[in-house]
C-alpha cells in the first residue's frame, strides 16, 4: 500500500498550556513495496509518526493516507479495524506485551479479534512460526519461559499472523546480541522481498539504513528535515551533524582516506571486500606515479 | 602490580538444581582503575556475572572476592558500598520524584548526614553534567540523561567498582557517547574500575582489557587489539568485529600487507601508508 503524508502536524495537548507540536507540517510520499528507513534523534517525531500509520492517532492538520484509507482531524475510515489489519506494527521492545499462556495463543490473538476462522488461524500459526524462526515445539511453552530473543520473535510473529500489507518497525533489533540482530533483519529482509510487503524501519543505525532501506527520511523536531536514496542522503556529514546524527563509518573512513591519499573513492553502499579492492587500485596507481 | 579489586575463583552457577549451569569454573580478576569490558552472545552468562558481584546472586561453587572480602549474605551490605551497578533500562531504576531525591535515596538508605548528601548531589550531579537538573522530575528526561542520573545516584555512595550492565544499549547515538564520556571522565578522576558488559564494539575498543564469553565460560582474555585478531573465531561464537578489523581482514586479502592490528581509522590509514611507499 502506498502511503502519504500531506501537510500533516500533530499537536499533543492541544489548546492546553502545555501544547507540544511532535510532527510539524509533514509531507512525504513511500511507494508501495519499498522499504524505507526512518531516522531521527530521540524527541524528533518518531514514535508520533509511527502511530499515524495504524490510525492510533490521528492529524491534528493534513491528511494521511494509507492506500485508501484517509485519516485527517475529523475524518476516519469507517473500517478502521481493516486498516489495523493492514499495517502490521512492531513496537520497541515487542516482546514486553506478550500475555497470553501459551506461545500458540499469543501469536493468534490478533487473527482471533480479526474473525480469521480456526483451521486458518491454525494453518497461519505454523507458517508464521516457521518464518520467524522459531521451533515447533515451542508453541505449547509459556512465552514467559523463553530466552529475550525468542520472546521478541514469538511478538513479532504475533504480528505477523494478522498478514499484514505494511510492516512497521520501531528499533526492531533493540537488546539483541550481534548474531540476534543479523538474523532478525535478514528475517525482515526475505519477507520483505518474498511478500512484496512496505517496510518501514525506524532506526538509530545509519549502518541499518545503508545496508537495508532503498530510501530514508531523516526527521528533526517533527519535520523531514532530509529525503532520499541512502547513499545520497547518509554521506552529508555536515547537515547529518548539524541534527546531532552521524554517517555511516563507512563513509568516515573513506573520508578520511580520501584526505589523507588525495583520491577520492565513491560511496555506493560497497561491502568492504568491494572497498579493499578499491583502496588497492589507489595504491597501485600511486605507487606507478612515483 | 595493581592492587586486585574483582576476584572470581572457579566460580559455577546455575538458578536451580534442575537448570543448566549458566556460569561454569570461572576464574578470573579485574584490578583497581582497570577499564574492562565483558562481552558475549546473550546467555553466555555475562550478566550473571555483574549480579554476582554484588550479591544479587550467589554462586554454588567458588568464590568471590571483592577488594578482599567474601561475597556472603553477611557481606552484603558493605559489599554494595564497593560496588555500583548502572542496568540497561532507564525507566527502571528512579525512585526520587526530582533529580536529586533519587541521588539522595542511596545515601539515605545508608544513613548519610545531610550536610555531606547536599555537598555528595552537587559532586556527583556535576561530574555527569546534570546539575542544571537537579529539580527536574525524571519522566522529563531523555533516556540518556537518566541513565547519567543513574550513574550519580551510583557514585554518590563512592563506589570503588562501577559496572555498566548494557547501559547504553536502550540510547540513541548521541546518548551513548554522552554516557561513555562521562563515565570515563569519572573513572579518571576517582580511579575507579570500570566494568562495561556490553554490545557495542567502540565501547569495547575503549577498554584495557577484554574478557569473552561463550556458553558460560571464559572464552579469551585479552587486550581488545587482541581479541579483534581472531576474527573468525569470533564470528563462530556469534560476535561481531569492528569495521576498522573487517576492513584490515579484506586488505589482506586483496594483497595489501597490513602488519599491526588497528583498533581505529587513524591506525588503519597509517598502516596503508606505510604498505602504500612500499608498494
Amino acid at each position: 500500500m502506498d502511503i502519504t503524508f500531506n501537510n500533516v502536524s500533530y499537536i499533543y495537548q492541544k489548546n492546553t498550556p502545555f501544547a507540544h507540536k511532535a510532527i510539524a507540517n509533514l509531507s512525504f510520499y513511500i511507494p508501495s513495496g519499498t522499504f524505507t528507513a526512518v531516522i531521527g534523534h530521540t524527541g524528533s517525531g518518531k514514535s508520533t509518526l509511527i502511530q499515524h500509520l495504524n490510525g492510533l492517532v490521528r492529524p491534528s492538520e493534513g491528511e494521511v493516507m494509507i492506500g485508501n484509507y484517509r485519516l485527517t482531524r475529523d475524518e476516519k475510515p469507517d473500517n478502521m479495524r481493516m486498516l489495523r489489519n493492514r499495517v502490521g506494527v512492531v513496537f520497541q521492545y515487542p516482546e514486553h506485551q506478550l500475555f497470553e499462556e501459551t506461545v500458540k495463543k499469543d501469536i493468534a490473538f490478533g487473527p482471533k479479534n480479526f474473525n480469521v476462522s480456526q483451521d486458518d488461524i491454525e494453518n497461519r500459526v505454523r507458517e508464521i512460526t516457521s518464518q520467524v524462526g522459531l521451533p515447533e515445539e515451542l508453541l505449547g511453552r509459556s512465552p514467559f519461559d523463553l530466552s529475550g530473543g525468542q520472546m521478541r520473535r514469538v511478538a513479532i510473529a504475533g504480528v505477523l499472523a494478522a498478514k499484514p500489507d505494511v510492516l512497521v518497525l520501531d528499533e526492531p533489533t533493540a537488546g539483541l546480541d550481534p548474531r540476534g540482530q543479523h538474523e532478525m533483519m535478514d528475517m525482515f529482509t526475505d519477507m520483505h522481498k518474498q511478500q512484496g510487503l512496505t517496510t518501514i524501519l525506524v532506526t538509530h543505525s545509519m549502518e541499518d539504513a545503508v545496508k537495508y532501506a532503498d530510501h530514508v527520511i531523516i526527521l528533526n523536531e517533527g519535520a523531514k528535515y532530509m529525503e532520499g536514496r541512502p547513499e545520497e542522503v547518509l554521506t552529508q556529514r555536515e547537515a547529518l551533524h548539524h541534527v546531532q546524527l552521524d554517517v555511516p563509518e563507512m563513509v568516515q573512513f573513506i573520508n578520511a582516506f580520501s584526505e589523507k591519499f588525495g583520491q577520492k573513492i565513491p560511496y555506493h553502499r560497497q561491502s568492504e571486500a568491494e572497498l579493499a579492492s578499491e583502496i588497492r587500485q589507489v595504491l597501485k596507481g600511486a605507487g606507478k606515479d612515483e | 602490580m595493581r592492587h586486585k579489586i574483582v576476584e572470581f575463583r572457579h566460580v559455577s552457577f546455575r538458578y536451580g538444581e534442575e537448570h543448566p549451569w549458566v556460569l561454569k569454573n570461572c576464574s578470573f580478576a579485574i584490578y583497581e582503575n582497570e577499564a574492562i569490558a565483558i562481552i558475549g552472545h546473550n546467555g553466555s552468562g555475562k550478566s550473571t556475572i555483574a549480579k554476582l558481584m554484588n550479591g544479587l546472586l550467589f554462586p554454588q561453587e567458588g568464590e568471590i572476592v571483592i577488594n578482599g572480602r567474601s561475597v556472603t549474605q553477611d557481606s552484603i551490605w558493605d559489599i554494595r558500598k564497593d560496588v555500583g551497578m548502572v542496568f540497561q533500562n532507564p525507566d527502571n531504576q528512579f525512585v526520587g520524584t526530582t533529580v536529586q531525591d533519587d541521588v539522595a535515596f542511596g545515601m539515605e538508605n545508608r544513613g548519610i548526614e545531610r550536610d555531606e548528601m547536599v555537598r555528595r548531589i552537587d559532586n556527583t550531579l556535576s561530574a555527569v553534567g546534570m546539575q542544571e537538573y537537579r529539580l527536574t522530575e525524571p519522566h522529563k528526561l531523555s533516556g540518556g540523561q537518566k541513565q547519567r542520573v543513574a550513574v550519580a545516584s551510583v557514585l554518590a555512595i563512592f563506589p570503588q567498582i562501577l559496572i555498566l550492565d548494557e547501559a547504553t544499549a536502550m540510547l540513541d547515538p548521541r546518548g551513548r557517547t554522552d554516557i561513555m564520556k562521562t563515565v570515563t571522565r569519572v573513572q579518571d578522576q576517582r580511579h575507579l574500575s570500570l566494568i562495561t558488559i556490553t554490545h557495542d564494539l567502540q565501547e569495547v575498543v575503549q577498554a584495557e582489557r577484554v574478557i569473552v564469553m561463550n556458553e558460560g565460560a571464559i572464552w579469551d582474555e585479552a587486550a581488545p587489539r587482541d581479541i579483534f585478531a581472531k576474527k573468525a573465531e569470533l564470528r563462530r561464537i556469534g560476535l561481531d568485529i569492528p569495521f576498522v578489523a573487517a576492513l584490515s581482514e579484506e586488505l589482506r586479502k586483496a594483497g595489501i600487507p597490513i602488519n599491526r592490528e588497528a583498533l581505529n581509522h587513524e591506525e588503519l590509514l597509517e598502516e596503508l601508508w606505510t604498505s602504500h611507499s612500499i608498494m
